[in-house]
């Protein structure tokens, strides 16, 4: 079986591009060859029946999926053309270049201002206090977070509500300036309101970064995304314009996942 | 045809729903029991050990006025500041001076009870303020060991009827001996201290805890962070789950085999005691540190993982620091079952008589819980009364420890 890739697709620059890649736990084949160009300044939705393998795909792009003993990932991942995971590859780079916020929000349990500190500590991005209390404010105001917590900074990341949570991690990824942000079902865990301000902050983000978001929602790939990926039992079976995939796929099981026939 | 009756509404099941209720009453009934049980047992093992030792943090003293302007005793303020005050005093004779003065107040039978050492009293006395040499000042010197019996109502009918005829003059009471915190162990009850044992447990613990502690968190964080799951770490923690239930005896033996064996004129002393405690503790650090550290949610690691930390960064940033006060919990309540350690000691000879404090971590020393293993041993009233004053102190310690654990455990448990 082939993948289905639409041919009017004119993104010439692909930000990240796997060519073949199958991942397995063990024997099990989690994923089995996919081939797909991520573009730089798009956003990319990757969406499929619960545990089609989107989100161990979207793992392997910072492999995060290092963690996992068992996993073992083949064929090649390009970021920029490069192989993120030729040997050498250093993995704390490319995860600064490539950030994720995950399904459930995980803020540190610190003060909202050590949270998005962290990273830029790290990597020793940022000079002096000013420069630091500078990237802060950056990155909450990107992340639309900046007025309901500039006032309570010191407080813990833990006491806000789950959706500003969210927005804390996305802040977060996003305050070491990486390329790349993966998201796997980012509104998951939140109600509608909290899932609309996510959704918001991912139209402003759209461009700046190349985001790739993972969803259960067809609804939510449908408004955020400009490309759709379609997984299905470990396998990409369709991927085009968002626009294409729901109004025109040409795929019979895609065409029977979009019209709620499985999932 | 008959009406439908309800399952729910027969007798048969009111009969059955009765039986349940009194199942739940008989339950409820031997739980309170067992509670009460237990609670009684405890109450009559503080209560008896308190009655006895309020006995041993007093001492039978004798009232002896000193008039120094009689006593030809002089003291310059700079030998009286060194060590050699107590020789220069008695060189000059006030063990005499003292024993004539008692026999003065007391009379000749009663200055004869008079403890052996109670003129150190007096000259600890002056070499704290040589200024009372210009006046008179009555002292309380401790009895020796048979008057304070006979004033315990035991012992000889002499001594009793002695005793009673001094309290009846008021010249003998039992003070609440300070001395008690500050001596060390002596043959005479009425000399004996704690102090010495104290500081040996003091000692002896701050080299179980710069073992045991660096070593069984450093292992925990390995096992949980780093180390493959495979069959040698299954082996190696079974190992150390053994290792927390063997017999601390047995870490005695291994501390006389090993330790002693290696530093042979170390015999007895804390840094050997430590050692070997700190064996016995560190299983049960890295039992705690290992289930706080897997207490750490996953999602903290991912987070730090996903912006690029270091498994080292991801591991001091965030899982040491969540973790922290679970290791501590359990290295507290490790600690305190060292403190308590009574037998792997036996083995490397800290059961020696000490009668001075350590002063290093390579002198010989006893510890509290061997102090009272010690005391237990002798027949003398006195000594049964210190040893339940002993064992006061030692409960306080452990009871201090383990507060101190729910205390940090409470106050830095971190909610996510």
């Amino acid at each position: 079986m082939v993948t289905v890739v639409h041919q009017n697709l004119e993104d010439t620059d692909a930000k990240m591009s796997a060519r073949n890649v199958s991942v397995f736990y063990g024997d099990k084949k989690a994923i089995d060859e996919v081939s797909i160009d991520i573009p730089t300044r798009y956003v990319t939705a990757f969406i499929g029946p619960s545990g089609c393998g989107k989100s161990t795909f979207l793992r392997t792009l910072n492999r995060m999926n290092d963690t996992i003993p068992s996993a073992r990932v083949e064929g090649d991942i390009m970021l920029d053309g490069e192989d993120i995971y030729k040997s050498g590859m250093d993995v704390v780079q490319l995860r600064a270049r490539v950030g994720m916020v995950f399904q459930k929000p995980n803020p540190f349990p610190k003060s909202i201002y050590e949270n998005i500190a962290y990273g830029p500590k790290i990597h020793g991005l940022a000079e002096g206090k000013d420069e630091l209390d500078a990237v802060v404010e950056k990155s909450l105001r990107r992340a639309g977070l900046w007025e309901e917590v500039k006032d309570r900074l010191q407080d813990s990341g833990t006491a806000l509500s789950g959706g500003q949570q969210q927005r804390l991690c996305i802040a977060r990824a996003i305050a070491v300036d990486p390329e790349v942000i993966l998201m796997d079902e980012p509104c998951s865990a939140l109600d509608p309101i909290a899932t609309a301000k996510i959704e918001e902050l991912i139209d402003e983000l759209n461009g700046r970064y190349a985001i790739v978001i993972v969803t259960h929602s067809m609804q939510q790939a449908a408004r955020v995304s400009q490309r759709t990926a379609f997984f299905h039992l470990g396998k990409m079976v369709e991927y085009g314009r968002t626009s294409d995939i729901f109004t025109n796929p040409l795929e019979q099981r895609t065409q029977d996942y979009i019209t709620g026939r499985y999932g | 045809m008959s009406e439908h009756i309800a399952p729910t509404r027969t007798l048969e099941f009111e009969a059955r729903l009765k039986k349940r209720y009194a199942a739940e009453r008989r339950f409820r009934r031997l739980g309170l029991a067992a509670i009460v049980f237990s609670v009684a047992v405890l109450v009559y093992l503080l209560g008896t050990m308190t009655l006895n030792g309020i006995g041993g943090f007093q001492r039978a003293e004798l009232e002896v006025p000193i008039d120094f302007t009689q006593a030809g005793i002089s003291a310059d303020p700079a030998t009286m500041a060194s060590d050699g005050a107590v020789q220069s005093l008695q060189g000059q004779g006030l063990p005499e001076v003292v024993q004539f003065f008692a026999e003065q107040s007391l009379g000749d039978e009663a200055a004869e009870q008079l403890g052996a050492q109670a003129w150190r009293d007096v000259a600890d006395a002056i070499a704290a303020d040589p200024s009372i040499l210009d006046r008179q000042e009555t002292f309380w010197l401790p009895a020796s060991a048979s008057l304070a019996s006979g004033y315990a109502g035991e012992g000889s009918e002499q001594m009793q009827a002695l005793a009673q005829q001094l309290d009846e003059a008021g010249k003998i009471d039992k003070n609440f001996d300070t001395g008690f915190f500050a001596r060390s162990d002596a043959t005479n009850p009425q000399q004996a201290g704690i102090w010495g044992a104290l500081k040996g447990s003091f000692l002896t613990m701050i080299v179980t805890l710069l073992l045991a502690f660096p070593i069984g968190v450093l292992a925990a964080l390995y096992l949980e962070e780093y180390a493959p799951k495979n069959r040698w770490t299954d082996l190696i923690e079974l190992s150390i789950n053994n290792l927390a239930a063997v017999p601390s005896i047995i870490f005695g033996l291994l501390g006389l085999a090993v330790f002693l064996t290696l530093f042979p004129n170390l015999r007895s002393a804390p840094v050997i005691g430590g050692m070997t405690l700190a064996l016995m503790t560190m299983p049960v650090i890295v039992i705690a540190g290992r289930n706080a550290i897997k207490a750490v949610p996953p999602s903290i690691r991912d987070g730090a993982l996903a912006i690029g930390a270091s498994p080292v960064q991801v591991v001091f940033h965030h899982v040491l620091p969540l973790a922290l006060p679970g290791i501590l919990t359990g290295t507290i309540i490790g600690m305190a079952r060292a403190l308590g350690e009574t037998a792997p000691l036996l083995m490397i000879g800290m059961r020696a008589f000490v009668a001075s404090p350590p002063d290093s971590f390579t002198s010989p020393a006893t510890v509290l819980p061997m102090q009272i293993f010690l005391w237990s041993d002798e027949i003398d009233r006195g000594f049964v009364e210190r040893t339940s004053a002993a064992i006061i102190v030692l409960l306080l310690f452990l009871l201090l420890m383990n507060g101190l654990a729910i205390y940090l455990r409470n106050k830095f448990e971190k909610k996510w």
